[in-house]
């Protein structure tokens, strides 16, 4: 059941990687898929492969629920390897009817696949060991000088944490009507293609209804508190950063700049 | 139907129930629950918030899978045969908490036939059962035709209710059927049930918060406490023991906790005393004998 969906799952802990402030982890994972993304030789990729590895242990993340977390997206990768198999190179290993594969495509696709599996598992990462509601905290502070433009960072960024808490809530509810409307005998589990989507019609609209009333009540709640907006609006928990942060940050400004600076050298290159 | 008059409609053997198991949120819901139902029983099940009490009635319909342990409904086990667990959904009908959150037809009509539909029933079988069951929960014919939504709360619980009723099941099962209703909803709810016990000598077991209520409704009680059973026995038996259900955050019904005190200041009170109506007749009763409570501290 939808408690299973592990992608964008938080689990809460203590390590350093979750106390980090969700600002330096955000900027933090802009600069890794950066530098995944200039790292194209084989020394690019081993250090990259060693950051992601270091932050998994220093998370206490078991690679096992952090590859959990890739399963909604195998075929997207495996296509895009195959793709990469098939369309690149010269030096032809293999030839049959009207596929070639090459030296130079089959480490294309294998680097594309490496690079697609750090990206998520990263990203993964990220929301792992950050909370929702740190996380859109981390982004409103980071775009806000986009205010000044009179963009409406605080109102997307509060839509954002609202969807974000009502996920759980609306699956849980989910749950309940499906298991009401089967204790009335309804089947969701045969027959055919419309009668299947007709059967979704008694879960849907009690589930439209109660997000309604939801909002409808949430609004309710945030008027009688006097919520008028981002203006002049203050923090019950300010973000505060701490050495490690400014560690953090130093490391991952260095990992770029080793990136750079050996794709630069052409050092190991891998094709 | 029962092959014995003594084989239990419902029984129960070992149950357990883990929800999310192997993940980080991996929690035992109910622990080797061995439970017994006859038909035509009243059964009322209590227990602090968390004990695991709707976790287990979901398991006497088949709409939860035992973990481990095993349900029967007629001496048959819900998972021996393909099908026998779906066909038994038909028969222990459940009424979920709030289950006025679960209307969604355009017509009250539809929405009550939404239960007999599933079974396959006629058009004509169908409407007879919604009349029946819309008679059962005080719904007027005029309402039929509206759309749920436009009725109040106290009629949207008995029309869900009515929904299930309409299925005509052997076993009602209801989880909180009075919670968030005002004490006038709340009697009118506990009538459309008993009423419907008494027409088709259903067995009927009711979770509730409310002991006044239970008090009042129910021959027999089953204490969850920490996903186990902690009590089982006449409402007399369960609410003599007051100072037990204190500790498991419980409270035992008004009358009961009066007699208790009036037992401690010398009243000879019975044990069994757990109704105003039976507190008022033994008081009368002592009165009568003794001309007087002799008790002087009152
Ligand atoms: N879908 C679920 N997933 C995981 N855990 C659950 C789920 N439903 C219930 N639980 C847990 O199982 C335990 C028993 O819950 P249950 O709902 O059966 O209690 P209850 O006795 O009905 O409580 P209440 O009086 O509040 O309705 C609780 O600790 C609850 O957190
Ligand atoms: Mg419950």
């Amino acid at each position: 059941m939808p408690r299973d969906i592990t992608l964008g799952q938080y689990f809460p802990g203590q390590t350093v990687v979750h106390r980090l402030d969700p600002r330096v982890k955000l900027v933090l994972m802009i600069v890794y898929i950066s530098a995944l993304f200039v790292a194209k030789g084989l020394a690019g990729y081993i250090i990259m492969i060693a950051v992601l590895t270091s932050c998994l242990a220093l998370s206490r993340l078991k690679l096992r629920t952090a590859l959990r977390g890739l399963r909604g997206i195998v075929i997207i990768i495996a296509l895009t390897a195959i793709l990469n198999i098939f369309l690149t190179g010269e030096t032809v290993l293999l030839k049959f009817w009207v596929f070639t594969i090459t030296k130079e495509g089959l480490i294309a696709g294998a680097a594309m696949a490496g690079r697609l599996i750090m990206l998520i598992v990263g990203s993964f990462l990220l929301t792992y060991t950050t909370s929702p509601i740190a996380l859109t905290d981390g982004l409103e502070k980071l775009l806000g000088p986009l205010k000044k433009i009179r963009a409406p960072i605080h109102e997307l960024a509060l839509m954002m944490s609202i969807a974000l808490r009502f996920i759980p809530t609306l699956m849980e509810e989910t749950n309940k009507i499906i298991s009401a409307q089967k204790a009335r005998g309804a089947d969701f589990e045969t027959g055919g293609l419309l009668k299947r989507a007709k059967a979704i019609i008694p879960i849907v609209i009690p589930l439209f209804i109660s997000a309604f009333r939801r909002a409808d009540e949430l609004a309710v709640a945030m008027e009688s508190r006097c919520y008028h907006g981002g203006e002049g609006r203050t923090r019950m928990k300010p973000l505060k950063t701490a050495g490690r942060d400014y560690a953090a940050l130093a490391c991952g400004a260095c990992v770029l700049a080793a990136v750079i600076v050996l794709e630069a050298l052409k050092v190991w290159p891998l094709i | 139907m029962t092959t014995e008059t003594n084989t239990p409609l419902i029984r129960t053997e070992k149950l357990t129930h883990t929800y999310s198991a192997g993940t980080p949120f991996e929690r035992v819901a109910v622990c080797d629950i061995d439970f017994e139902a006859a038909k035509g029983e009243c059964i009322g099940i209590i227990g602090h918030t968390g004990s695991g009490k709707s976790t287990f009635i979901q398991h006497l319909n088949g709409l939860l899978k035992p973990t481990s342990g095993r349900v029967f409904f007629d001496g048959r086990e819900l998972y021996e045969t393909k099908g026998y667990a779906r066909e038994v959904r038909f028969k222990v009908g459940l009424v979920f908490q709030y289950p006025e959150y679960q209307l969604f037809e355009s017509s009250l009509y539809d929405d009550i036939a939404f239960g007999p539909k599933n079974m396959g029933l006629k058009e004509a079988e169908i409407r007879d059962r919604v009349h029946e069951a819309a008679g059962f929960a005080l719904l007027e014919e005029e309402l039929l035709s509206k759309s749920p939504f436009e009725l109040s709360g106290g009629q949207k619980r008995r029309a869900a209710i009515a929904g299930v009723i309409a299925m005509r099941p052997e076993v009602l099962i209801l989880d909180e059927p009075t919670a968030g209703l005002d004490p006038r909803g709340r009697d009118e709810i506990i009538a459309n049930i008993l009423s419907y016990k008494e027409a088709r000598g259903a067995t009927v077991i009711m979770v509730t918060h409310n002991m006044e209520e239970i008090a009042r409704t129910v021959e027999r009680i089953v204490l969850f406490e920490d996903g186990a059973v902690a009590m089982d026995g006449t409402p007399a038996s369960v609410f003599s023991r007051s100072e037990e259900l204190e500790a498991m955050g419980l409270t035992a019904p008004v009358a009961a906790l009066v007699a208790r005190r009036l037992r401690a200041l010398g009243v000879p009170l019975d044990d069994g005393v757990y109704t105003i109506p039976q507190l008022k007749s033994a008081l009368v009763a002592l009165m009568d004998t003794s001309g007087g409570l002799a008790c002087p501290e009152i």
